[in-house]
């Protein structure tokens, strides 16, 4: 059957075949799709065919001593954290959203607010087995088929069809976590609380005020807490009810909601406890937020950047936002640990990373943009793909040089409206 | 409390086992067509509720033969509590029109076969003298219309028998249910599904369990149907002849 379909950024919607991913009997022109989840066109294939997941949606097996669970690739992320976290059991790496299904995680190679502490969602991966359209199975693991088990994490789906994947999980007392929120001033007051608290907190992300001259924000630390209670907790708030004719993030609504979230916080800094689904997933608690940026929708702009000479690159891209007056309430920072991420693809590597949303103001906010990739370039940083959907492809080569290797790996029948803009098919 | 799922592994079937699954004592009698999707299934269960009793019989759930073999394999088992029948394909609508052999098979799986696993459990539940029998109906029921009405036909039938079977046990113990969701996001709707907002097959299993337990005798799912399908049912034919759904 046939639909239009779009990517959680809506940044445009078209015709696509849309196909149960299994059984799966080959074809041309096919990209596997989990929960279209991503921002851009990662997970868009127009014109071609989407083999849509889901229905793969089976826990496989789970080993109760070492924490080893086998899932179908449609499982989503929510499943697990809910299913698992009552038997003291979860996730070891999650995105800020739960709405993401395993094969997503592994194909986008996805990272949480402990990366400095268990990596990627790749490191946590133990096998996988995939589909290729000449009807080769393949178990991959790091002893068998190895170079095509690195090609498939952060391989954007374009590896094959994964049918199911061996994940490891974290013990875990309870669903709840010990956090502590700390104000920060500006970018080197981050960078410090960052070095000193790496060693004895697991998660770390903060916020950051890209309306502000100095780059004041929220440090938000946190490690699983001895809590042993699992409460059910109701997923999913107000939903945004329709697509209002403008975008509600605009230059004054970013300004005030700056302002107030700040100061807000600031007087409810120090030390709580949080349930996992608002410390993990605070925005999947507004349903349809991404309605909010208004029918011509959005981008996320995630770039990292080296930390030799980080600061003053971070400091001039903040000033660079600031001054065009674009922005967003979503401006999400964090040091990544010092490992790369496992994929030939992967976009996890060592530095300091910055996400923003950008309401879609046409050629105003491309030029933004091209002004942030001279700067992050001249730094010796890159973009994220799962977020992209606009980087050039001389910029996408010089972040991933692991894409030559990764070329030869490529399942000739999978293609995508990235893949075509970024390796030319 | 013994559960029996026929078409389990549709997916809003699949939604209300890992439900059942879930309470302390639950005995699923998993009834499929597909061996492979039935050990699947089965092997989730355990996952997601390691204490959970599974019963697997994969057979032809339109032949009558083997419904009746079937029929003493569960009797042999002990009272049956719950009966869910839940199997059902999406009809192409053109397809039907213009295959018999389409026609046939579509008002088979969606109607003749419903009966049929509705009779079993009503046999087996008034023998023991209690039980719920819930039926998988669809808003597509309450009002034919061109796009889909051989579908909504089989599903209208599914209402009418389940008013029958509620006639006939009203002075029982036995509780006969009919479900009518609306679009949901399963296997059979991918496509739908992937292009727009669909309610999910895990909300409309959860309004499923509790309108059964309740004993209701109708569960519209999500519940807003209830009003949709009462505005649509209201509007004069030759005012609905001039609609465009």
């Amino acid at each position: 059957m046939h639909a239009n379909v779009t990517s959680f950024g809506r940044l445009g919607s078209a015709d696509h075949e849309v196909l149960n991913a299994a059984p799966f009997t080959g074809g041309h022109n096919l990209l596997p799709r989990g929960l279209g989840s991503s921002y851009g066109d990662v997970c868009l294939n127009p014109g071609g065919t989407l083999l849509q997941t889901s229905a793969l949606n089976n826990f496989l097996a789970f080993d109760p001593v070492t924490g080893l669970l086998t899932v179908e690739v449609g499982v989503t992320l929510g499943q697990i954290q809910s299913t698992f976290a009552p038997k003291g059991w979860m996730l070891s790496v999650t995105p800020g959203t739960q709405f993401v299904s395993v094969g997503g995680a592994i194909g986008n190679d996805v990272h949480g607010k402990n990366h400095h502490a268990l990596g990627t969602f790749g490191d946590n991966l133990v096998s996988l087995r995939l589909l290729r359209s000449d009807g080769q199975l393949l178990n991959c693991s790091r002893d068998e088929n190895e170079a095509m088990f690195r090609a498939t994490i952060g391989g954007l789906g374009l590896t094959g069809l994964i049918l199911d994947a061996t994940i490891q999980l974290q013990p875990v007392a309870g669903a709840y976590l010990d956090t502590e929120t700390i104000v920060f001033g500006n970018s080197k007051e981050f960078l410090d609380l960052s070095d000193s608290s790496e060693p004895d907190w697991q998660y770390i992300v903060s916020w950051i005020d890209c309306t502000s001259k100095h780059g004041r924000g929220l440090f938000m630390r946190g490690n699983n807490s001895a809590d042993t209670r699992v409460p059910n907790v109701k997923v999913g708030g107000p939903t945004v009810p329709f697509t209002p004719p403008v975008s509600l993030i605009n230059r004054a609504s970013v300004k005030l909601f700056n302002e107030a979230y700040f100061n807000l916080n600031r007087m409810k800094a120090g030390v709580a406890k949080a349930h996992y689904q608002s410390y993990f997933y605070p925005l999947d608690a507004v349903q349809r937020w991404n309605l909010a940026y208004g029918p011509k929708g959005f981008y996320q702009y995630q770039m990292v950047i080296p930390r030799q000479g980080g600061k003053e690159a971070l400091d001039e891209i903040l000033a660079t936002i600031r001054q065009s007056g674009q922005g967003s309430f979503l401006a999400v920072l964090k040091t990544f640990g010092q490992t790369r991420g496992p994929g030939m693809l992967s976009f996890a590597r060592p530095g300091i990373t910055l996400a923003l949303d950008f309401t879609n103001y046409g050629d105003r906010t491309e030029a933004l943009f091209q002004r942030l990739d001279r700067i992050v370039l001249a730094a010796g940083g890159t973009l994220n793909p799962s977020k992209d959907a606009r980087m050039s492809r001389e910029m996408f080569q010089l972040g991933f040089p692991g894409q030559i290797e990764f070329e030869a790996f490529r399942d000739p029948a999978m293609s995508s409206a990235m893949s075509r803009r970024l390796m030319g098919w | 409390m013994r559960i029996l799922i026929a078409g389990a592994t549709s997916g809003i079937a699949k939604e209300c086992a890992r439900i059942w699954a879930q309470s302390e004592g639950t005995e699923l009698v998993l009834v499929a067509r597909d061996t492979q999707k039935l050990a699947a299934m089965a092997a989730d269960l355990r996952v997601r509720s390691p204490k959970v009793a599974i019963q697997s019989f994969s057979l032809n759930l339109v032949d009558p033969a083997e419904v009746a073999d079937l029929e003493t394999r569960l009797r042999a088992l002990g009272e049956l509590d719950v009966a869910l029948i839940a199997q059902g394909e999406l009809t192409d609508q053109g397809l039907a029109q213009s295959s018999a052999e389409a026609l046939a098979k579509s008002l088979t799986v969606n109607a003749t076969s419903v009966a049929l696993f509705a009779e079993l459990a009503a046999r087996i539940m008034e023998s023991q003298g209690h039980g719920s029998i819930a039926l998988i109906g669809s808003v597509a029921g309450d009002r034919a219309r061109r796009a889909n009405y051989s579908y909504g036909a089989a599903k209208a039938f599914i209402d009418t028998y389940v008013r029958g079977m509620r006639h006939r046990f009203a002075e029982s113990g036995i509780r006969v249910t009919v479900i009518k969701p609306g679009p949901t996001a399963t296997p059979m709707t991918t496509a739908l599904a992937t292009s727009g907002k669909l309610a999910s097959a895990s909300q409309v299993a959860a309004d499923i369990v509790s309108g059964i337990s309740g004993g209701k005798s109708v569960v519209y799912t999500p519940g807003l149907w209830r009003y949709i399908m009462l505005v649509v049912r209201l509007i004069p034919q030759p005012i609905f002849d001039k609609l465009n759904f």
